[in-house]
């Protein structure tokens, strides 16, 4: 019978009273525990911020941040970085033909590096406008099937859909992203100073995250006889060659593991990005500079078509310190925020000093 | 005449909805013609909301109700059906868990119910049919049935007693899972019903069902073969309620005549109306402010992307084609879909957890009440309960108090001062020790004999003895004792005596007469015994008793005494005797019954009258006839009470002190200290109450006390409106125009010469003003008389009916600014008020457990008050407040980024955060924390708030749930927001941050604004932290690194049931370049920054905190040790370093 009223009257709500310590019928032991949790005193610190303690901080702070944002800029300040536009919008820039050319069209922009570039040199292409960061464009992609995974490489994802499937064959790898793979090729020649030109050697491989390439990407099947791990697949719509004869010069970079394609995959963050193409390794010798000063020429096979979107394509070659590539960015904000909190530690001290003798009274009890 | 008009009633019985007639064991009466079977419901007690099959679709209505729900499970459905830019999962899930664990919570409290119902319906019971004894379940007892119960048994269902094994015909119940009353009452057989309960025909005739536990009325006709129908009434007296438990009686017989949900404890356990609190109120009004954010990011959102897809080749370039089904899509039903995608996109800035948090923040955090041990009392052995955490917060608000005073202010504890016989006054303190009030005086004989004549002594002391309803505790009783206490229960007397009473001040009377000599020695069948100073045994049996009631302020009893004189004894409010009794007796007592009351007694007069036989005959007939009426008894009984008590002469008057509480004064002196208005509100007399006002030293010698009373009233001899208004328009020129301006959060002063004014009105001058002639001049003496009250700084009210005190409450409730009241009282006559104020206290007092079962919160003393508002409240509505605002902010920071990456990303409804962290951030990454915060915090110290109880003000009218600090934490929220994001660009303005020049993409992109994100709110929220004890440590500490381990795992592995692995090693890469690491540390620190400025520059918070007293070393102790671990930036104030100076 109590039972019944008791749990009637619980429906109006939380019933912390009655199922606390002592709850309904114990009669003896309801005097609550004397604990340091239950009665709310926990032994606890309690801080307070005052001008007297938060001056030094600021004073750390500036001091700490001013140097590292020296040191940053400086490091930024020397990355050597050389940019050049072959879009070929200027009428008169040697890529202009191709820009409405169907067919593989060969231009070269000569240039000259006023500064030597020393270590490793990395070679990067840039598009601007481009919106790899599109939800559409994001999610086109299957990567169980860039896994190596046998039966979404037959039935790829929905997500690939519109380009998912062609002339009835699943398409290897499918979705907008690969089929839209930047299918440019650069190369560098350099003019010695006695006119005799040399190709630089481009490296193909260590470009995509080690993680990416191991482990992420993999070729069905393994990476023997990709062409029959291929089988009853079709490449994309604007590919020239299919996913196996990626890069016809090392048999282990083919397929999925192809990585000029890891890296393309990786969608870029912001319509405006660059990605890494090629590293020139740094002579042996260490004496002369992996590119020196002087006259270069970017031969530039130029396929991909950026004019129908008012895109852009660039070819970059910078050098890369320990901070990455060259961003004065991190340098100005350190330097910046570590004046404020030092010119702020002046203020608060003056305030503290002015003030401080009442603060001061207020602080220590008598 | 009766039986004509019951006849009447017989044929019409069915049709009539407002009483139901009963065959005492479903046995044909000869008073009607056909037996007609009234249908009643079954005795199934049915308190369980669900059953299995309506579990499912019932709970989820129930929960989707809730606005909050409906609004996610819309979100969801849009998830579901339209194509967005997050998978329904991420805020399935959230909405999944929650419904989830509500519905198994209710679900198991439902299956408890379930549990309990069936132990009740199944329980088996006797039932006479027949003549036979028939045991069947409970559930199938049928209205009519004769029912058996014994010894300890609960009734099954509600039951006219008819037969007892008790030689005297009544039964001793305790209703103690009723009302919390744990006294023995008694309940008296139907009379003169027959002993062979085989052979009884009788009907009753009662009232349907309704729920009030004391009120009854029926009718009971016997019919025999022989003789006409004789006619009993029925009141409560004869109502065994289910739910109680009989006691002391071997066995009882009685009839249902309620069963299943219509009896009484059924009726009333229907749950009282939900509470809201205004912080809810404000979370709402912060909600709608979200909302409309949401809206128009969403709007802005669809209309710029429609605006850019616009321009040649974006909306579809040759990279990224859309589906023929995209193509195919009619353009509005696009931009909707669109609209909605956005409204998915963002909608994390309304949180589902928020709800989640709040309630269990609310939840976990009653505990620290009912924890609390400065709230146990040891005398009843029990602390504060809390029947609703919904209102914790609402502690802190309070602008009003309203207060009872008996028992509430006052102990409730009677004791007899003085008496005053004849004019001439009789003292009793000086020869007895404060204390002990029960010592037999030494020669009260002598001292009687030297003042008034020894007739009147005898006859006054007599009435004492008499004129009551207090019950003697029998010996036999006596184990029960230690635990009845709480009822008004004296310790026993020398003669191992005990008396139980409705009114303690009963108790006082009866003990005060036999500290004279005269002593109750009980009432038997009828007759009471009293022995006199002879020691002889008085013999008197009891004819009538006229029970006391709150509108008529007296009671009477009328006894024939051996000699055979018919005598009628009445004690009543000075008030309600004078006009009664003959005016020359008056004077002599009144200067008696003033002084006392002046000096805080509680006074009644007590008055007799001989009635001549055919008086008797005439008044007997009445009081039956108003007894048997079945409508408008009590309106019926009143008139005859009225007519009767008339015409008596005044012996003499009675002076019971009544002692304060504990700490009353300290307490009320606390509350006004903090800005908190303190309304008396009592039945009792004006002098009383004032001079208990005096006491509590609500009002102090300098205030000018504005007296709004009937004495007042009648001053100018001129009609009483008038005068009324003409009072009301001097005070409030006084109050109100002449004072400066009330200005919020001034400081009640005692240098300043400013008046104080203290307000007293009664009960009737108040239902003058309330609901005075209907002309337009009501409307304005209501605001003018609100106006002068709130200029008061304590309002006295007195002689008010428990339901005028819920009108004042409401009033004030009602007014402007809607000022948050709390009511506290302890008896039956506080409910009303109780439940009408925002918070309802009841005080575990001597008066039964009505008020502390509407209450909302419980506490045994009024000094505990001091505590739960000061310190409990200020704490909770701080905590609750920044809870609040802390989880409005960082969801506005989460999601501001989001919004600012659609301009980036071709307004495409691309996230900028993975799913797992979308999903994560409000349910793992940063909930711990402010949970803990919110239950933990302590800003300023307990013993502070207590000492200092002004700092409540700071709290007070909401100001930290206002607009202006919505607008701060809104705008942190938005600064931080863009420098998550536009930091972050800046960074990415060269993707090539790895030291191997490789580049890092969008989801890598995202990680750092979250990373930044995780650690600035969390820090965030560490440097409000004011009160760090090893919870706030481990959570605060434990959820950063959770949050580091979480994504290092969720990316260091190929998920095999996710689609995309857009993670896979991204954190691991992220934390290998070492620009990522610098624009995290920079972030961080940058939107802490003004953070940590704000709280230097803002007014040291530390003289609060200082102000311990070194009394609590122990832990200062604990925290010295804990000090050596401070951080650089922040320096610790120990209790140590304070004490030991």
């Amino acid at each position: 019978m109590m039972a019944s009223s008791y749990n009637a009257k619980e429906e109006d709500g939380h019933h912390s009273g009655s199922v606390g310590p002592g709850g309904a019928g114990a009669v003896k032991s309801r005097k609550p525990d004397n604990t340091a949790f239950k009665q709310q005193r926990l032994p606890a610190w309690q801080p307070i911020l005052t001008a007297g303690t938060v001056l030094p901080a600021f004073f750390v702070i500036g001091l700490i941040f001013i140097p590292i944002g020296i040191g940053l800029f400086v490091t930024s300040n020397n990355i050597k970085e050389f940019e050049i536009d072959y879009t070929g919008m200027d009428p008169d820039s040697p890529c202009n033909m191709c820009i409405n050319s169907t067919t593989p069209c060969r231009c070269s922009i000569p240039f000259t590096l006023e500064q030597p570039f020393e270590n490793n040199v990395f070679m990067y292409y840039g598009l601007s406008n481009f919106y790899q960061n599109h939800r559409r464009y994001v999610k086109s992609r299957d990567d169980s099937q860039l896994n190596g995974d046998k039966s979404s490489l037959l039935y790829p994802s929905k997500e690939c859909e519109p380009y998912r499937t062609r002339n009835g064959l699943p398409v290897a790898p499918c979705g907008a992203i690969a089929n839209s793979l930047f299918n440019d090729t650069l190369e560098l020649i350099y003019y010695y100073p006695n006119k005799s030109s040399m190709s630089i050697p481009l490296v193909k491989t260590g470009i995509a995250w080690w993680t990416d390439t191991h482990v992420k990407f993999r070729n069905p099947g393994g990476n023997n006889n990709l062409t029959a791990a291929f089988k009853g697949t079709t490449k994309p719509e604007n590919w020239q060659n299919p996913v196996y004869e990626l890069d016809p010069t090392n048999p282990e970079n083919n397929g999925f593991v192809n990585e000029d394609f890891i890296v393309w995959m990786r969608t870029a963050a912001l319509p405006t990005f660059r990605k890494l193409y090629r590293i020139i390794q740094k002579k042996k010798d260490n004496l002369t500079p992996t590119l020196p000063p002087g006259n270069y020429t970017l031969e530039i096979t130029y396929n991909y078509p950026v004019i129908s979107f008012d895109g852009h394509k660039r070819m970059i070659l910078s050098t890369i310190s320990w901070m990455g590539g060259k961003n004065p960015f991190l340098g100005i904000a350190y330097i910046t925020v570590g004046s404020v909190c030092f010119f702020l530690g002046v203020v608060l001290l003056i305030i503290h000093h002015k003030f401080g003798n009442r603060n001061n009274n207020a602080d220590i009890p008598n | 005449m009766l039986r004509r008009r019951l006849n009447h009633l017989f044929g019409g019985d069915e049709k009539r909805v407002d009483s139901r007639t009963i065959y005492v064991g479903h046995r044909q009466c000869p008073g009607t013609e056909a037996f007609i079977a009234p249908k009643f419901c079954d005795n199934r007690i049915v308190s369980s909301k669900y059953t299995v099959w309506n579990f499912l679709p019932k709970n989820l209505f129930e929960q989707f109700r809730r606005i909050a729900n409906f609004y996610f499970l819309i979100i969801f459905l849009v998830q579901v059906i339209v194509d967005t830019p997050t998978s329904p999962v991420t805020s399935g899930l959230p909405l999944f868990f929650v419904i989830t664990v509500t519905a198994i919570k209710q679900g198991y409290e439902d299956w408890l119910r379930h549990k309990a119902d069936k132990e009740v319906n199944k329980y088996l019971v006797t039932v006479l049919e027949d003549g036979r004894r028939i045991r069947k379940e409970s559930e199938r007892i049928k209205v009519g049935d004769v029912v058996e119960v014994v010894e300890d048994e609960t009734f099954p269902c509600d039951l006219i007693l008819l037969q007892s094994s008790r030689d005297d015909d009544t039964c001793f119940v305790t209703t103690a899972s009723l009302d919390g009353e744990s006294n023995h009452k008694t309940h008296y057989t139907v009379p003169d019903t027959e002993k062979d309960l085989e052979s009884l025909t009788a009907t009753i005739e009662c009232e349907q069902p309704q729920p009030d536990l004391y009120k009854f009325v029926g009718r009971m006709h016997i019919y025999r073969s022989d003789q006409d129908p004789a006619v009993r009434s029925l009141g409560p007296e004869n109502l065994l309620l289910k739910g109680a438990t009989l006691k002391n009686t071997k066995k009882i017989y009685g009839v249902a005549v309620y069963t299943g949900m219509e009896t009484k404890m059924a009726l009333n356990y229907q749950g009282k109306s939900q509470k809201r609190s205004a912080v809810e109120k404000s979370i709402n009004a912060f909600l709608l402010v979200y909302l409309c954010i949401l809206l128009s990011k969403a709007l802005v959102c669809t209309t710029l992307k429609y605006v850019w897809q616009s321009r040649d080749g974006q909306d579809e370039p040759w990279y990224n084609q859309k589906t023929q089904k995209e193509k195919d899509a009619y353009k509005f039903l696009k931009m909707f879909t669109d609209f909605l995608s956005f409204m998915v996109l963002f909608n994390f800035i309304i949180p589902v957890s928020m709800y989640v948090t709040v309630e269990m923040q609310k939840f976990l955090g009653s505990f620290f009440i009912t924890w609390d041990k400065d709230f146990f009392d040891p005398e009843i052995q029990e602390g504060a309960l809390v029947n609703t955490s919904d209102l914790n917060e609402e502690l802190g608000q309070v602008e009003y108090v309203f207060t009872d005073k008996t028992g509430t202010l006052t102990q409730n504890n009677m004791e007899f001062i003085e008496c005053c016989i004849d004019g001439f006054q009789y003292k009793n303190r000086d020869s007895c020790s404060e204390l002990d009030s029960f010592c037999v005086t030494d020669g009260p004989v002598s001292k009687l004999h030297e003042k008034a004549g020894r007739e009147k002594e005898e006859l006054f002391l007599r009435a004492l003895c008499l004129c009551h309803t207090v019950q003697v505790k029998e010996a036999g009783d006596m184990e029960t004792v230690s635990e009845d206490q709480i009822d008004g229960l004296l310790p026993p007397t020398e003669q191992q005596k005990g008396f139980i009473a409705s009114s303690p001040d009963e108790v006082a009377l009866v003990m005060g007469a036999m500290k004279y000599g005269f002593t109750f020695l009980g009432l038997d069948s009828k007759t009471m015994k009293i022995r006199n100073r002879q020691n002889d045994v008085e013999l008197y049996e009891l004819l009538h008793v006229l029970n006391f009631d709150p509108v008529r302020r007296r009671m009477s009893v009328i006894v024939r005494s051996k000699a055979g004189e018919t005598l009628l004894f009445c004690k009543g409010a000075d008030s309600s005797i004078f006009p009664r009794v003959r005016s020359e007796e008056v004077d002599r007592i009144r200067v008696h019954v003033e002084r006392n009351a002046t000096e805080g007694y509680r006074t009644l007069c007590v008055a007799y009258k001989q009635l001549c036989t055919e008086e008797y005959v005439e008044v007997d007939a009445k009081l039956r006839e108003a007894r048997l009426a079945l409508q408008d008894r009590e309106e019926k009984l009143m008139a005859v009470y009225n007519q009767v008590e008339t015409g008596m002469s005044l012996i003499g008057a009675t002076a019971v002190e009544d002692r304060l509480q504990e700490e009353a004064a300290e307490t009320m002196e606390a509350l006004q200290e903090a800005g908190i208005k303190v309304w008396v509100l009592t039945g009792d007399k004006m002098e009383t109450a004032k001079s208990t006002c005096y006491a509590c030293r609500l009002f102090q010698r300098g205030t000018e006390l504005l007296e709004l009373t009937v004495r007042t009233l009648e001053d100018g001899g001129r009609k009483r409106e008038e005068r009324l208004h003409e009072l009301l328009l001097e005070y409030h020129k006084k109050a109100v125009q002449d004072a400066p301006p009330a200005k919020l959060g001034v400081r009640r002063s005692w240098v300043t010469a400013s008046q104080e004014y203290g307000f007293i009105i009664d009960g009737a001058t108040l239902s003058l003003v309330l609901n005075s002639s209907p002309e337009a001049s009501s409307t304005r003496y209501k605001s003018l008389f609100l106006q002068i009250c709130q200029n008061c700084t304590a309002v006295l009210c007195c002689r008010m009916a428990p339901l005028q005190k819920a009108q004042i409450v409401k009033m004030v409730k009602n007014s402007k600014g809607s000022p948050i009241t709390l009511s506290i009282g302890d008896g039956a006559n506080d409910v009303s008020m109780i439940l009408e104020a925002h918070v309802g206290i009841g005080i575990k007092g001597k008066e039964g457990r009505q008020a502390v079962r509407n209450s909302d919160y419980a506490i045994p003393k009024l000094k505990h008050l001091k505590k739960l508002l000061l310190a409990h409240g200020h704490l909770y509505y701080v905590r609750i407040a920044h809870l609040v605002q802390y989880f409005f902010y960082k969801n506005l920071c989460f999601i501001l980024p989001q919004f600012l990456y659609q301009f980036f990303c071709g307004y495409s409804q691309q996230p900028l955060y993975d799913a797992a962290y979308l999903t994560m951030y409000n349910i793992c990454f940063t909930s711990m924390p402010i949970l803990a915060y919110s239950l933990l915090e302590q800003h300023i110290a307990i013993e502070s708030l207590m000492d200092t109880a002004s700092l409540y003000r700071e709290v007070a009218k909401n100001a930290t749930l206002r607009w202006g600090p919505f607008l701060y934490w809104t705008t942190l929220g938005i600064f931080h927001g863009l420098l998550f994001f536009f930091g972050v660009r800046c960074l990415f303005s060269n993707p090539a941050l790895q030291d191997n020049g490789q580049v890092f993409g969008n989801w890598s992109y995202g990680t750092i604004v979250f990373t930044v994100l995780v650690f600035t709110v969390t820090l965030k929220l560490a440097l409000d932290t004011r009160h760090w004890t090893w919870i706030n440590h481990l959570v605060i500490w434990g959820s950063l690194a959770f949050y580091v381990f979480f994504s290092f795992f969720w990316g260091g592995i190929i998920w095999p049931f996710l689609q995309q692995q857009r993670l896979y090693f991204v954190f691991a890469n992220m934390l290998s370049s070492v620009s990522a690491w610098l624009v995290i540390i920079l972030l961080i620190l940058l939107s802490l920054l003004p953070e940590i400025l704000v709280l230097v520059l803002r007014k040291p918070r530390g003289p609060h905190r200082r102000q311990k007293n070194p009394g609590q070393s122990s832990v200062g102790g604990q925290q010295s040790t804990q000090a050596s671990a401070r951080p650089l930036l922040m320096r610790t104030f120990s209790d140590e370093s304070n004490t030991v100076r």
